[in-house]
């Protein structure tokens, strides 16, 4: 499996020690250069297009030979300047979510749930995949709503896809549970807005993470994750966590968390846990690179949505209906 | 010239004792915030951002709106401003340090701010308003100690802060477009996602910018030998007049195109702010209070009769900074997060120690006007008794 040994998890009594991945992998300078460069490149455009207007303001009586060339050039430079800068601004995928599989990396983990399956096993009342998550992760269980923190949940068709519901819906669609978590994007929103790198896309296999060693708190992505995916500790998490898994770290005070498809087990060649707990096998995991994947193979056959495709950030959590 | 502000009269240090007792009330609580969490105040999973972003971002425009005095006196030597120019560029000092106060009770992870710093990143618009703010503070508290400088010293300003001031004018506007692109860039919050949200950012802060500067010249007029002439003050109420007019007439396009395109994704958050949401009506009635004092307010901003009467022109005055006020330090913020995205409706309502905090921050902002007006005034009353 390809992304091993790059995930370290820290083990033992660290209280905020997370997983955090190798930086060297995330082409941390070159991304913040090249966006820089896109501004300088905008506003020089700018300057430009401003500079070619007085030209030819100058010279209405009869634009000469040189200037001629002077005014080409500048187009031309600044028709340049303005396509790179764009082309840097532009972040996301064209198309209303009909975009293809992005190819740069060999491997794009991605899950299908399929929602037929969900909910309807004895043992689905106490989802076990939700409890197994939980429990793995030290996912505090926090009376106060307004606090809860969740990585993998459940909700009615109506929340999960708030766009595509009508008054009419059949009963049994209307009551199926779905589980939502992080659709690991394959453009994130909430990594375009982090001030600090904090949570960041993976190279080389797309998992969206987080380290919570570098989280200021400061919740923009929150705002920015358009799937309700993240939480914050509003507070202290510890007392709230029934059973202390020592394997894997708590979190602090302070600081936003959510689903990282289970990144420390991929690392040893094991899929994520909420597909491996759950009774209906309602889960499948794999690599939307690979055409002989389960994942692909469902995909081809089934039918598919993803929650709100419009927006372009190309979720790769895929819901079977 | 720090040492004018240490020479006062009782009513002076009263003043000073007063806000010092704010700020350590909202300091204590905040220690209490750091220990236990934000969790003491009424933001939530849903509501993530609440009171202090809100205020945040209602004063970065009272900052920007220095540029309404000192783009007319610059520019267009428009001489009456000149000297109120110092005045609004302390103004905008105290507004943008609140600013950075608001951002900082904010994070869940303060003393790793400087993280921002560490490992910038220019593709997040939170990282440029970091340094259009800061580099606003650093050109105004240029302009404004070397223009009071020379202004002790009796002589014109030195050349060389010229071009700073000529920088100072487009990097006002910045500050808010910046702001405002904090919130529009984000295409999941229906609300923000508009691209009049900098335009309306700007036209709320320039009516309520000059508002509260034509409330501090009076107030100044009062107790101090420096008179604010009728004139200058005629001149910002003019400026406060077209802005908040351009202002309502902004939120009307707003309200046009979400109501005759009929998405309910737009509308949603329309509507919880006038009618409430699935029975929800917490902002209601402040929205409809805000809208009521701009609209008293442009009534009697627009009869030049009523304008040109001070009584009345501080009331209308009083009424745009509150209209907007609750606009932008109320609405604008928590209306984004309401409906959330699984379209059902958590409210927010700050909780009392969360408005100590803010009120402290808002104490420190009044301490720092307080002690740079007091300069001021000290060097302008021994420039009248010579
Ligand atoms: S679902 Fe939300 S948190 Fe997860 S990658 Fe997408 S935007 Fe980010
Ligand atoms: S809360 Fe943390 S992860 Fe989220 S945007 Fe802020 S620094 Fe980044």
């Amino acid at each position: 499996m390809r992304g091993e040994g790059r995930v370290r998890t820290c083990i033992g009594e660290a209280d905020d020690c997370y997983v955090s991945s190798s930086r060297a992998q995330r082409g941390d300078l070159p991304d913040a250069l090249w966006k820089g460069i896109a501004v300088g490149l905008t506003l020089l455009a700018m300057t430009q297009n401003a500079l070619l207007k007085a030209i030819v303001e100058d010279k209405k009586m009869g634009v000469k030979r040189r200037d001629f060339f002077k005014i080409a050039g500048v187009t031309a430079l600044s028709a340049l300047t303005a396509t790179k800068a764009v082309s840097a601004f532009a972040f996301g995928p064209s198309g209303h979510g009909g975009e293809t599989v992005s190819k740069d990396n060999a491997v794009r983990w991605a899950m299908v749930i399929d929602t037929r399956k969900c909910g309807k096993g004895a043992q689905c009342k106490n989802c076990p995949s939700l409890r197994a998550c939980h429990e793995a992760h030290n996912v505090p269980d926090i009376p106060n709503k307004k606090h809860e923190v969740k990585w993998i949940w459940q909700d009615s068709y109506d929340h999960a896809f708030p766009t595509q519901t009508h008054a009419l819906i059949k009963d049994e669609l209307k009551t199926r549970p779905v589980m939502l978590l992080c659709n690991h994007c394959d453009n994130p929103p909430c990594v375009r807005v982090c001030p600090t790198k904090a949570t960041f896309k993976r190279e080389q296999d797309g998992l969206v993470m987080m380290d919570q060693h570098r989280c200021i708190g400061c919740r923009y992505c929150m705002s920015g994750c358009p799937y309700g995916a993240r939480s914050f500790n509003w507070v202290e998490p510890k007392p709230h966590i029934k059973k202390i898994n020592r394997a894997y770290p708590v979190r602090t005070l302070g600081v936003v968390e959510k689903c990282t498809f289970c990144a420390e087990r991929l690392a040893k060649n094991q899929g994520p846990i909420c597909v491996e707990a759950c009774p209906e096998k309602a889960i499948v995991f794999g690599n939307l690179n690979d055409p002989k994947s389960e994942v692909r193979k469902i995909l081809s056959v089934s039918d598919s949505v993803r929650r709100k495709p419009h927006l372009g950030t190309s979720p790769e959590v895929y819901y079977i209906m | 010239m720090l040492e004018k502000a240490l020479v006062g009269n009782k009513k002076y240090w009263m003043f000073v004792f007063f806000l010092l007792v704010i700020i350590g009330l909202g300091f204590l609580t905040y220690l209490c915030q750091l220990s236990q969490g934000l969790g003491i105040t009424g933001m939530s999973r849903d509501v993530s951002w609440g009171l202090y972003i809100a205020q945040f971002t209602f004063l970065v425009g009272v900052a920007a709106s220095a540029v309404m005095v000192v783009l007319p006196y610059y520019l267009h030597d428009y001489k009456a401003f000149g000297k109120l120019t110092v005045l609004g560029e302390f103004l905008a000092i105290a507004s943008v340090i609140m600013c950075m106060l608001f951002i900082f009770v904010d994070m869940g992870q303060p003393f790793r701010a400087f993280n921002m710093i560490l490992h910038p990143t220019p593709g997040s618009v939170m990282f440029w308003d970091m340094v259009s703010l800061g580099g606003y503070l650093l050109l105004n508290m240029l302009i404004g100690w070397t223009c009071l400088e020379a202004e002790r010293k009796s002589v014109p300003p030195p050349k060389w802060i010229k071009p700073f001031i000529y920088l100072s004018i487009p990097w006002a506007v910045s500050i808010h477009t910046v702001t405002a692109f904090l919130y529009c860039g984000i295409g999941g919050r229906s609300f923000w996602f508009t691209a009049i949200m900098a335009p309306r950012f700007l036209s709320s802060a320039f009516s309520a910018g000059p508002a509260l500067l034509i409330i501090f010249a009076l107030i100044i007029r009062r107790i101090s030998h420096f008179k604010p002439g009728y004139e200058p003050i005629q001149k910002l109420a003019q400026i406060v007049t077209y802005a908040i007019c351009i202002n309502v007439f902004f939120v009307l396009l707003e309200i046009f195109t979400v109501f005759y395109s009929a998405i309910p994704e737009h509308m949603h958050h329309f509507k919880y702010l006038f009618v409430g949401l699935h029975g929800h009506t917490g902002l209601v009635p402040w929205m409809w209070a805000s809208t009521v004092l701009c609209l008293f307010a442009i009534v009697l901003l627009v009869n030049p009769k009523t304008r040109k009467k001070e009584h009345l022109l501080v009331i209308a005055c009083v009424a745009v900074f509150i209209g907007t006020w609750i606009d932008k330090g109320m609405g604008l913020v928590v209306t984004g997060f309401i409906p959330n995205p699984f379209d059902t409706v958590t409210e927010y309502m700050p909780t009392y120690r969360e408005v100590l905090i803010a009120l402290g921050v808002y104490g420190i902002g009044a301490l720092i006007i307080t002690v740079l007006y007091k300069i001021v005034l000290a060097i302008r009353d021994r420039e009248i008794a010579n």
